[in-house]
């Protein structure tokens, strides 16, 4: 009786969605012949180099010449095939379909770009994963916090505070590692300061966020105004990780120039990824913190402390984000700028929410936001007739469109954003 | 379900320490003291705060303290000169000198001559020109608030106003003035509406969270308006602004120049009335802030969530984008790069310092109107950066949304309980 009901109850937006995402998909195989499978004359051929430039240990291949019409047409046929099936016959996982005409998409869009010249695609494949790196770091931030149901916007004002941080700490010391101690100390009292507003005081967690987001700004200006921007060598000159190559892995080729190529940060990302992923779903701690985020009161019953617990999770996460606002003074152009973050926290929001709340997912999700990013730098070289502003906002409209559940709903921990209190 | 029973229980627990003070009437004072209180106290620790922060940087104050045990004295004497100075030059931005503004009348007084004492109240003049900007953009973002819908899109919608207004105020020529101005304003405020209905309706329709959402269009907007201004926008020339508006679409000034106070401060007021009227004292306010309230209450009450959220958002985006229309209108005639920078967090200190009500939320902007307008001087005059109002504005958030801080700080006793709800987690 109960089973009929709920079927009863799933079929009409089931039905709907199907349509909609059907019309989509159909549309945007349309939309991929129309812009782009049009504009190409026939006969040009685009060609991606594999082997990277420059003196490399990877196993050289040859590169990837493609005729740009044609290929344009098979990838516009594609979607809308697997738009018409899923009209017709409607399949299950909506998701990879998405993911799948999406990826159509981005590539009639690459091959239109590069018709008649040449690409080197290991670059950009490489360029995406470092940029998705801090973007990742914020993730894990967002995972680990709200895994315990607590919401941290607050990401881009630990970022940039402990960005100055690492940069100042490393160019007095002369040394980076200091500066990425700096960093993390810097992101776990900022994590500190929100836990205890928002645990101990229960001001709502947005509002906490966002004044940490201003008191961040606001102290990073001014601190570079009055120090940094007047005592540049003394203050914000530190230098950058130097690259670490990974011997036997880097001849892979494509995966070896693409990942074993990078500086300690980019791989103590991907190395926290899988101890965040190990931790959280394989032992009695990360238990503990799902079970405080989904229903604290049974937590609480079974004798877990949900304050220690959450205070634990917010300074972790607030590490994690010290990490990524290092990247980018020590991981990447060796000063500080004022405002340099430039929104990758909220984008790391999103990538946690694309994500699903676990690590895995959200970094897969930071990669292609880190696609978008590096591939919206390539396009500005490479002379296209869209003008180079519409392409710097294409990561912020993938992230609306993300979070509008085009890829399926997404459902936070159960008590994300409530305040508890022990009764 | 369990969130909602705990705040009703935490507001209705009965405190027994207060229970006989209760009765009197409140614990440390009436309600309204207590109302305002807190803010008060919010600024004044935040004012402290700041001093210290300008104390505590300045390299002289510095070098002072590393003499601190061979003369205490000095130390002290720069620490406070230091934040005299700050202070008094953001005094000086904010109000102007009162000596030279007696002079200046005096001088009218006896020659008829305007110049000395229009110089005089040039700051003045200059705060309340600031403020007008601050109460629209404010009241965005309360309506907002009242709704539960935290618009941090304010600054986007404010820019996107900005263009809007610009456009019709520099391209329709011989419009006489009755009509071009209030056109010119009413583009602005659609520009903003639209900017602000979008994520509304996607927050309504998805559940998608508008505080990702309404960021996501900031930065959109950013790039929008570099494109617009280094193309179909551009004024010819080098720069990347747009072209100067025409006379008839601009806000008549009080004063000749130099001075730019307008009637757009007139205009936010009755605005800030509209909008106390529209909430308080109409169906579809009431609506609104029962949504806010409660959304699932609401919804059993028979409102439509789906449409509030929607309405809300575009009102709150037209009262943004209005904001941007009377800058341009008003003060600069034409928009260039970054023009709406720093409205967007300003105004929600603001929401949130008038607690979310229109005539909090004037109060709120006039202090930041002289609090921004005196910065500017503050940063000539004594070298401070200009950012340290941004921290003693995050403190003030802060201060305002966590008042048990400030009444632990100063000993205060709870009248009844208060809590700002505005997060319901990513929305589902």
């Amino acid at each position: 009786m109960a089973t009929t009901i709920v079927q009863e109850k799933e079929k009409r937006p089931y039905f709907r969605n199907r349509l909609v995402i059907g019309l989509v998909l159909v549309g945007t195989g349309l939309l991929i012949l129309l812009l782009f499978g049009l504009n190409v004359k026939a006969g040009q051929m685009a060609s991606y180099e594999l082997t990277p430039r420059g003196d490399s240990q990877v196993i050289p291949i040859p590169g990837l010449t493609l005729p740009v019409q044609t290929s344009i047409y098979i990838l516009a046929l594609v979607a809308v095939f697997l738009g018409a099936w899923q009209l017709a016959r409607g399949i299950r996982s909506n998701g990879v379909l998405v993911g799948v005409v999406a990826f159509c998409f981005v590539a009639a869009f690459l091959l239109w770009a590069t018709a008649g010249k040449s690409m080197d695609l290991i670059g950009v494949l490489n360029t995406s994963v470092v940029r998705a790196t801090p973007i990742a770091l914020a993730a894990m931030c967002g995972v680990i916090s709200e895994r315990s149901a607590v919401i941290n916007i607050g990401l881009e004002g630990i970022m940039l505070s402990a960005a100055m941080a690492a940069v100042s700490a490393a160019t007095l010391t002369h040394n980076l590692y200091i500066g990425l101690a700096a960093a993390i100390l810097t992101g776990a009292i900022l994590g500190a300061i929100h836990a205890v507003l928002v645990i101990r005081f229960k001001v709502d967690q947005i509002v906490s966020g966002t004044a940490i987001n201003i008191i961040g700004s606001g102290a990073t200006n001014f601190m570079s105004a009055r120090f940094l921007e007047t005592n540049t060598e003394k203050l914000n000159n530190s230098g950058v990780f130097p690259n670490i190559t990974i011997p036997l892995l880097v001849k892979i080729p494509i995966l070896g120039p693409m990942l074993f190529e990078n500086n300690l940060i980019f791989y103590l990302t991907i190395i926290l990824v899988a101890v965040l992923y190990v931790v959280l779903f394989y032992t009695p701690w990360g238990l503990r913190t799902r079970a405080v985020g989904e229903h604290p009161k049974a937590a609480d019953t079974l004798g877990i402390n949900v304050y220690l617990t959450r205070y634990v999770d917010v300074i972790i996460g607030g590490m994690l984000a010290g990490i990524g606002g290092a990247y980018f003074t020590i991981g990447s152009i060796g000063r500080f700028d004022r405002l340099m973050t430039n929104g990758k926290g909220f984008i790391g929001l999103a990538a946690m929410i694309f994500g699903k709340w676990n690590p895995i997912g959200a970094y897969a999700a930071s990669l292609i936001f880190g696609f978008a990013d590096s591939l919206q730098v390539k396009m500005q070289i490479l002379n296209i007739p869209i003008p180079s502003e519409f392409l710097q906002m294409a990561p912020y409209i993938v992230t609306m469109i993300v979070l509008a559940g085009v890829v399926g709903r997404a459902h936070p921990p159960a008590a994300d954003g409530a305040v508890y209190e022990k009764q | 379900m369990d969130r909602n029973t705990t705040e009703m229980k935490a507001a209705q627990t009965p405190d027994p320490e207060n229970a006989s003070k209760r009765r009197r009437g409140g614990g440390s004072g009436g309600r309204v003291f207590q109302t305002l209180l807190i803010p008060v106290l919010s600024i004044f620790t935040g004012l402290v705060f700041g001093a210290i922060v300008i104390a505590g940087t300045d390299a002289s104050v510095i070098a002072a303290y590393g003499n601190f045990f061979r003369a205490p004295g000095t130390a002290l004497k720069d620490t406070w000169n230091v934040i005299a100075l700050a202070y008094g030059s953001l005094f000086a931005g904010a109000f102007g000198n009162p000596t030279t503004i007696i002079q200046g009348i005096q001088t009218y007084n006896a020659t008829g001559d305007q110049k000395a004492f229009l110089l005089s109240i040039y700051p003045f003049t200059e705060s309340l020109a600031a403020i007008t900007p601050y109460i629209l953009a404010g009241l965005a973002v309360a309506v907002g608030f009242k709704c539960g819908l935290f618009n941090i899109g304010a600054e986007g919608q404010f820019g996107i106003g900005a263009l809007c207004s610009a456009f019709v105020g520099y391209s329709i020529k011989g419009l006489p003035w009755f009509i071009h101005l209030p056109l010119a304003l009413l583009a602005g405020a659609a520009g903003g509406a639209i900017w602000g209905a979008i994520p509304g309706y996607l927050k309504a329709v998805t559940g998608a969270h508008e505080v990702v959402n309404t960021i996501m269009m900031n930065y959109i907007s950013f790039s929008l308006g570099d494109w617009l201004l280094n193309g179909p926008m551009k004024a010819p020339g080098f720069r990347p602004i747009t072209p100067e508006i025409q006379d008839s679409a601009m806000l008549p000034r009080f004063f000749p120049p130099p001075l730019r106070f307008n009637w757009g401060f007139i205009l936010a007021l009755a605005i800030a009335v509209l909008v106390y009227w529209f909430l308080f004292k109409t169906t579809l306010g009431m609506e609104i802030r029962a949504v806010g309230a409660n959304p699932d209450g609401a919804k059993y009450a028979g409102m439509s969530v789906v449409r509030n959220f929607v309405l809300a958002m575009t009102l709150s985006g037209a009262l943004a984008g209005l904001a941007g229309a009377t800058q341009v209108l008003g003060i600069d005639h034409w928009v260039g790069q970054n023009f709406s920078s720093g409205y967007g967090f300003d105004s929600i200190a603001i929401a949130l310092l008038g607690q979310s009500h229109p005539f909090g939320v004037v109060l709120a902007a006039g202090l930041w109107g002289f609090l921004r307008s005196g910065a500017t001087n503050m940063q000539s005059m004594a070298g401070v950066p200009l950012d340290v109002i941004s921290i003693i504005q995050g403190l003030v958030v802060i201060f305002v949304a966590a008042p048990a801080m400030i009444r632990w700080l100063y000993h205060i006793r709870l009248a009844r309980a208060e809590a700002i709800v505005l997060t319901r987690g990513w929305g589902h």
